[in-house]
């Protein structure tokens, strides 16, 4: 099952290395994982989406997390009403008007926009749930050459009241 | 405000943390904290032959008496020698305070001789690690470590040590902090109160229930309350191999260690209960043997003061967070206040069905005429020493025939690598202990493989004068290997033969301590007696025991908890 987890830590030196030691420690997977500190420059607020087994994996993972030492909160996003959006930065080739207004047309269906053109190359910026992205670059991939794709992975947060606080 | 420099400002925070104690190695890049050191005169500093030793020191120094071990040692091979025996001390939760050297900050990242990114190398076997960037971070860092190492379930933690930051021309002012609080570090204590209601319930109204009793309740100084719950309700107790002498190892409730080579009754227990009440054990593979045949009828309780050890191999019915020591006691008072009790005559009923399976007496050994076995030089040892002395034991054959022969009587008795199995711990977790006990008779139960894996330390014994006890259980192999490839291997013996056994009397002697061989059982009491007469001096007592001796009971791979081998030709049934 897939899992959202919000972590909120100490923004020191070390707190990143010793999540991703864990996960590979304890051989959990991550599919995606965001940091950035917060609007108080002491924490940092991390994203980690992951794919387990069972409900009980996912509760010794929560708990290992809640573990470290730089570890404030932690808590699972898809359990609850939550806004999940992940940030796609895609490079296509245009060789023709043709291809270049086509671009455009899907670029405007799925309310992406166009952030940097030369002669030859379109890069568009769009935000959305990864199945959206993913549609997305599949359509792309049928219309014009896909020269790069970077995306920002999953940052999530619970709706309502909910909130993950120092 | 005081002024000092980085280096002074690591030794005075020592002091003023209360450290006396320190185990080290120097190097380039401690230099400077070893001269502040040299101009100490409230730390006594053990000078090792191999950091490995330092770690196992101290780690058996707070294992004996509750406090935190320090170390210090120099960057790159000084501090990657130390992995082991930090390892060795997260994996039974002991307290540890590690200073590494680490080239100066400008240099940090270029490859610079002996730089080692020991932050990274570390982190898997540390509970926490602190870089100091500035001299200033020192006392704070140091007051943190200490704090993190000592409290929760406790654990190393490394602090890395820039030259630079040492300085002794650059000074700051110097403050040790009171007192510190982390916001992200919070350890839970005192159970959940509905917790302790339904815990209390739950062991009164079993039928069949066992204590289940683990190093967590020695590290939280629980034995008087393990007793107190055990006594008042007439629970059979059985111990971890770092449980043992949480509960008192002759008391008649005890029915011994559990798991791979634990008693029959222990196991069968385990296996046929309806309540299992684990307190401060973390039901470790060698412990549950498969879990899916575990214990099927019982309901689970966990007490432990770290949650991940909750429901992460045994799934806990009534999982209760928080130190054992307070989470008995509160569960005492409440039994007090209200009191519940239990019904004697099921509990009775349960001790007739306990004393059959003790009737089996799965310790009893054949002797020889022409050998000694393993099990009488420990039973002559706890004779000789009428149970009183610390015993500190290597990895293998000679360490579980100790768990089993020697009862323990009290906390922080017995001192073993239980979770990471490290060879070469025994001696100097010996020397720890001595230093940290001088009065009373320190003794390492060890093997001639074990041995060899830090007898270097012999060589800081003359040194300091370290007077302990070693017993070596000479059986010319390494036994526990051996016993495996007899027992599942069709008895191939792949390089578990030591051909070159050195003369460990003569060794000894090199050294300038006392060697003793001993070769028959007539010799081997008043070996023993000497040895321990012997208070100044430190004693090598080899003796030559039966190589083809097993261990048994010992639980048979992917059975559950009570199917057991009980000696070479016999086994319970499947
Ligand atoms: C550092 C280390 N290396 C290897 C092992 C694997 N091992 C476990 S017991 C054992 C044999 C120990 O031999 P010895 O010290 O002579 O003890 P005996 O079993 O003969 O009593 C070995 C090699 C270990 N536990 N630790
Ligand atoms: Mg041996």
């Amino acid at each position: 099952m897939r899992s959202i987890i919000s972590v909120l830590l100490e923004n020191e030196a070390g707190a990143l290395a010793r999540v991703v030691g864990l996960f590979a420690q304890r051989s959990y997977n991550i599919e995606s994982l965001t940091v950035s500190p917060t609007n108080d420059v002491t924490l940092s607020r991390m994203t980690i989406t992951t794919e387990v087994d069972c409900k009980a994996t996912l509760e010794q993972m929560m708990k290992q997390l809640h573990k470290l030492v730089d570890v404030l909160r932690v808590s699972e996003l898809t359990e609850g009403a939550h806004v999940e959006r992940e940030l796609l930065l895609l490079k296509v080739r245009t060789t023709n008007a043709e291809t270049r207004q086509e671009v455009k047309r899907t670029c405007d269906i799925y309310r992406g926009q166009i952030v940097d053109i030369t002669q030859s190359l379109y890069t568009i910026q769009l935000t959305g749930s990864g199945s959206k992205l993913d549609a997305f670059v599949a359509t792309m991939d049928e219309t014009s050459e896909i020269v790069e794709v970077v995306r920002s992975g999953v940052c999530g947060i619970a709706r309502g009241d909910k909130a993950l606080r120092g | 405000m005081e002024m000092l420099s980085g280096a002074e400002m690591v030794v005075r925070s020592l002091q003023d943390e209360g450290i006396e104690h320190i185990f080290g190695y120097p190097g380039g890049s401690v230099l400077d904290i070893y001269d502040a050191i040299f101009q100490s005169d409230k730390i006594e500093h053990y000078l090792v032959r191999h950091e490995q030793a330092a770690v196992h020191m101290a780690d058996a120094y707070s294992r004996s008496t509750g406090k935190v071990g320090c170390v210090l040692v120099t960057a790159g091979p000084g501090a990657t020698n130390c992995i082991t025996g930090i390892a060795t001390a997260y994996m039974d939760s002991i307290p540890l305070v590690v200073l590494s050297g680490q080239v100066p900050t400008f240099w940090i990242g270029d490859d610079a001789f002996q730089e080692t990114d020991m932050i990274g190398v570390s982190r898997p076997v540390v509970k926490h690690s602190f870089s100091c960037r500035t001299a200033e971070e020192i006392p704070i860092a140091i007051k943190k470590a200490f704090y993190i190492a000592s409290t929760g379930r406790p654990g190393p933690v490394v602090i890395d040590l820039p030259k630079d930051v040492q300085n002794p021309l650059n000074k700051f002012p110097y403050e040790y902090p009171e007192s510190v609080s982390l916001r992200s570090y919070n350890p839970t204590l005192s159970g959940h109160k509905g917790q302790i209601k339904r815990a209390v319930t739950a062991l009164t109204s079993a039928k069949k229930p066992v204590l289940y009793v683990g190093g967590g309740a020695i590290i939280a100084n629980a034995s008087e309350q393990v007793l107190a719950l055990a006594e008042k309700l007439n629970l059979p107790v059985t111990n971890t191999l770092m449980g043992l002498g949480a509960f008192p190892g002759e008391h008649k409730q005890f029915i011994g260690m559990l798991g791979m080579h634990g008693t029959y009754e222990a196991n069968k227990s385990m296996h046929n209960a309806d309540l299992i009440f684990a307190c401060g054990a973390r039901f470790d593979d060698r412990v549950t043997n498969n879990v899916e045949k575990f214990c099927p009828n019982a309901k689970i309780m966990h007490i432990d003061i770290d949650p991940t050890s909750i429901s992460k191999n045994i799934h806990a019915d009534l999982p209760i967070v928080g130190s054992v020591e307070v989470v008995l006691q509160q569960m005492l008072d409440l039994m007090e206040e209200t009191k519940a009790t239990n019904d004697s005559e099921s509990i009775n009923a349960w001790w007739d069905q306990i004393n059959e399976w003790r009737a089996k007496d799965c310790l009893a050994y054949k002797t020889s005429d022409t050998h000694i076995k393993p099990q009488q030089v420990i039973e002559c040892l706890y004779k000789v020493t009428k149970g009183d002395a610390i015993v500190t034991s290597d990895v293998g054959q000679h360490q579980m025939v100790a768990a089993q022969y020697y009862p323990f009587k009290e906390p922080r008795q017995w001192i073993n690598s239980g979770g990471a199995g490290t060879m070469g711990f025994g001696l100097p977790a010996a020397m720890g202990c001595k230093i940290a006990h001088p009065d009373r008779p320190v003794v390492c139960v060890t093997g001639d493989g074990s041995i060899q894996m830090n007898i270097q330390e012999l060589s800081t014994c003359m040194q300091y004068n370290i007077p302990v006890v070693i017993l070596l259980l000479n059986n010319r192999s390494l036994g526990m290997v051996k016993q495996w490839q007899k027992m599942f291997y069709g008895g191939r013996q792949s390089h578990s033969y030591m051909d070159s056994v050195p003369d460990f009397v003569k060794l000894s002697e090199a050294y300038n301590h006392i060697g003793i061989k001993v070769d028959t059982i007539d010799e081997l009491e008043p070996a023993l007696v000497r040895a321990f007469e012997l208070k100044e001096r430190v004693v090598f007592v080899d003796v030559a025991i039966d190589p083809e001796e097993h261990v048994y009971p010992m639980q048979v791979k992917f059975g559950s908890m009570e199917d057991m081998y009980l000696s070479k030709t016999e086994r319970t049934d499947a």
